[in-house]
């Protein structure tokens, strides 16, 4: 017994020295909730691949920086014609795939056209949908034609969804990626890391990073002990708001709040009764207490919001007095509907926190006006069958988190049914509007109807909780895309 | 011996035709497109249908069950939905993970518990007894995972001797490999033991009542050299039964384990392929967890003859 002990005290003493290594300054070990199925962007919603190689391995003509804002990627410059019809994008000379090649206009060619052919698998495909043709003047220009003015097809072309492929490397790209960032992809441990290692050939600014290493730690409890452990050195969006008053009290660690694209919503079946009954959905809006839920559920992160509109964008609206907390309105609402006894529903519940725990207080505070929820967990598969794609739910909760979605709300037969003629006006409008101001008054006028319309319940803006090595610099603070990007990251000295 | 052989063999093909079969129809029915789940919520329907095609999923069920089984049958396992590599590969990439972990905390388990067990019986009722049955109910008590995170927060935060999880795989060499797998193993281990050891405790007890054991002792053995000579030879048929079960235990618990050490194994691999509906990948996984069992049971069958040779020439014991 006392040898076994011994035994087993000499073993783990013997493993001291290995545990230093990690923390080196140019080394990043950055901690990722979910593993991504592949590495290309072009061929894949997930954002967990974004989270890996976006502006880290592949480019695209423009890139999104820090604060949401479109900048010039491949393309050093553009300009636009009069009608908003024709971009003729500048590529910068001198750039180089990570496997040799040169990047020129023929693979931004091959790029969009691959994103656009009949068979592609780019799960973004909207995105390219306003283009009429594109062509190649020469190898340092590409001119692109839009069917029609399209608002923000700049920032559409910084998604990872439109980065630029090599044509002779585009086919391995699942597997081993080769862009033209500032890292280079060295390898993938399936289910645990993917390594980067620093692009000596960039054609910018070099990384101050020499290595990074992306790990994937699915389980909160497993996450907060690798970054207590030092075995992971930031965590961009850490998956357990309610460890983060633990690294608040940790002089190791600075804790960040930021926001994100997700509008985190209580879908609403509009096509369905008594969901079809605007008076049932403003009940919901006046029974719903947006701070309790975030309190509750999101352990007070998050920003309540009124619409489907991300508060620190500036066309944003605060339209969370619309429908102020008001039971007694509610209840009116619901006899006025027919429903003074109230009615029973079912709601279903992806797995995130927010969804699940959210859930239970929408449950409890829907009841106070008589609505009886059942409560359905459900995976995301099963989401995505059944409430996404069969429309086969009366209410759900999910974060919609990509930037600048409001124009889901004009999608023919989308998943929570909203028809308005009068919305569908202004993303109309909004599609062929140039100039900014005008269209940030349009983007008003769009959630003031949604609003209005009380199509979902809308709650809170998703937090980015940001947990970081007080020694690490760079870092997004926000994530207006869904990305790591480790370009300006260093260890401070 | 030749028949029990042959006899075990067909009942390990059929279990394995079985478990296809059911794993295949389950997977039909759970809602979950694995395109959807692939290209996400802002995915168009021709892009759906192209990726559906290029996974082969347009097609009816019976003839993708053929080209499965069929392919099994030739050792191509197809090729994963999500990773998009061939299944046969993310296996092995994985059981060099999963396998060294059960191994570890089966030898750990064992190394314990027997001799525990042993020693506990030997001092039935005294002080010893009491404190290690005890001991053992706690162990049984204690769910993997919590421990898990008991000797994460100790090991790995306090005193940081060892990573909180990942593996450094075996390319990093074999010392920091298995240094990686050391508290999944002990986690895994420990509520195993507490029931090996009670297991093997009153194996023991049982058999010290028997007539040969007196025998021995009246043949002038030593209490010490009857126990370890003849008892704890006969006892240790339920123990190896028990061990056989708890491979099984291992298996499961090994999805659990590897989450909370967020280590790449086959339990993890599973985890995740059924969330992504990976569908390929949990039906090839399930059907080689499937055989693994069987194939464990198979050697404790052997186990039981060569510890017995009553079960050699066929008699009572099927």
């Amino acid at each position: 017994m006392k040898r076994l002990f011994l035994a087993l005290a000499t073993c783990v003493a013997g493993l001291v020295p290995l545990q230093l290594q990690a923390a080196g300054d140019g080394h990043l070990n950055m901690g990722v909730v979910l593993e991504p199925p592949h590495l290309d962007p072009t061929a894949g919603a997930a954002a967990a691949i974004d989270e890996v190689v976006y502006a880290n391995v592949f480019e695209g003509l423009t890139r999104i920086d820090r604060n949401g804002e479109v900048k010039p990627g491949l393309a050093s410059s553009w300009n636009v014609s009069d009608d908003g019809k024709t971009y003729r994008f500048t590529l910068r000379e001198g750039v180089t795939f990570h496997d040799g090649t040169t990047m020129d206009s023929a693979d931004v060619l091959f790029s969009i056209e691959r994103a656009i052919a009949t068979d592609s698998v780019n799960a973004q495909k909207a995105l390219f949908e306003p283009i009429e043709s594109v062509a190649a003047e020469g190898a340092g220009t590409v001119v692109v034609t839009l069917k029609r003015p399209t608002g923000h097809f700049l920032f559409n072309l910084g998604w990872g969804d439109a980065i630029v492929v090599g044509e002779e490397s585009a086919d391995g790209n699942k597997a081993n990626p080769v862009g033209t960032g500032p890292f280079t992809f060295k390898r993938w441990v399936k289910g645990d890391r993917v390594e980067l290692q620093r692009n000596d050939a960039y054609w910018g600014e070099p990384a101050k990073l020499a290595t990074a290493t992306f790990r994937f730690i699915p389980d909160p409890a497993a996450a907060v002990s690798a970054m207590m452990a030092g075995d992971v050195d930031a965590f961009a969006n850490f998956p357990a708001p309610e460890n983060m008053v633990q690294f608040e009290a940790d002089p190791r660690f600075k804790v960040v709040i930021g926001s994100t694209e997700g509008e985190t919503i209580l879908s609403t079946n509009n096509g369905r009764p008594p969901f079809d009954d605007i008076r049932v959905r403003q009940a919901i809006a006046h029974a719903i207490d947006r701070k309790a839920i975030i309190d509750g559920a999101m352990f007070g992160y998050g920003t309540p919001i009124g619409s489907h509109f991300a508060p620190h964008h500036p066309a944003y609206v605060d339209l969370t007095n619309r429908y102020p907390l008001d039971l007694e309105k509610a209840k009116s609402l619901m006899a006025e509907a027919g429903h003074a006894d109230g009615f029973k529903a079912t709601i279903k519940l992806p797995p995130p926190s927010y969804a699940r725990r959210g859930g239970e207080i929408i449950a409890s505070q829907l009841r106070e006006i008589g609505i009886e929820l059942e409560i359905i967990p459900v995976e995301w598969a099963q989401w995505l069958e059944q409430a996404f794609r069969g429309k086969d739910f009366d209410l759900t909760i999910v974060s919609h988190t990509e930037p600048m979605d409001i124009g889901i709300y004009a999608r023919e037969s989308y998943y929570f049914d909203y028809q308005s003629e009068a919305f569908n006006g202004f993303m109309e409008k909004l599609a062929s509007e140039v100039d900014e101001k005008a269209r940030y008054a349009v983007m008003a006028d769009a959630q003031k109807q949604l609003s209005e319309d009380a199509v979902n319940g809308f709650l809170f803006q998703l937090a980015k909780h940001g947990v970081w090595n007080a020694k690490v610099k760079g870092l997004w603070e926000n994530s207006p895309v869904q990305a790591n990007d480790l370009t300006e990251v260093s260890w401070e000295k | 011996m030749t028949l029990f052989l042959v006899k075990r063999l067909i009942m390990l093909a059929a279990t394995l035709l079985v478990a296809a079969i059911v794993v295949f129809s389950v997977l039909e029915i759970l809602p979950g497109d694995p395109a959807l789940v692939m290209l996400g919520v802002s995915a168009q329907p021709d892009t759906l249908a192209a990726l559906r095609a290029e996974m082969g999923l347009d097609q009816p069920a019976w003839t993708r069950f053929f080209q499965w089984i069929g392919g099994l049958m030739t050792g191509e396992l197809g090729r994963s939905y999500t990773y998009d590599v061939p299944v046969s590969e993310l296996i092995g990439e994985r059981v060099v993970v999963s396998l060294p972990l059960a191994v570890m905390a089966l030898t750990l388990s064992t190394v314990i518990a027997i001799p525990l067990g042993v020693i506990a019986a030997s001092r039935h009722n005294k002080t010893l007894d009491i404190a290690l049955t005890g001991a053992a109910q706690f162990g049984i008590a204690i769910p993997n995972f919590w421990f898990a995170i008991l000797l994460i927060l100790l090991f790995s935060v306090t005193l940081q001797w060892v990573p909180a999880g990942g593996f450094a795989g075996w390319d990093a060499g074999f010392w920091p490999a298995t240094q990686s797998l050391l508290l999944p193993a002990f986690a895994l281990a420990l509520p195993q033991a507490a029931i090996l050891t009670r297991v093997t405790r009153s194996s023991v007890l049982e058999v010290l009542q028997e007539d040969f054991v007196r025998t021995a002792r009246a043949k002038g053995l030593s209490r010490n050299a009857a126990l370890w000579r003849h008892a704890v030879r006969n006892a240790l048929i339920p123990v190896i039964t028990i061990l056989g079960l708890q491979f099984s235990f291992l298996l499961a618990g090994t999805i659990i384990i590897e989450n909370v050490f967020y280590l790449p194994g086959l339990g993890r691999l599973l985890f995740q392929a059924i969330a992504q509906r990976d569908l390929i990948v949990v039906k090839d996984l399930v059907v080689l967890l499937a055989g693994s069992v069987v194939l464990v049971n198979f050697i404790v069958d052997l186990g039981y003859a060569v510890l017995d040779p009553r079960l050699r020439s066929g008699g009572g014991h099927v």
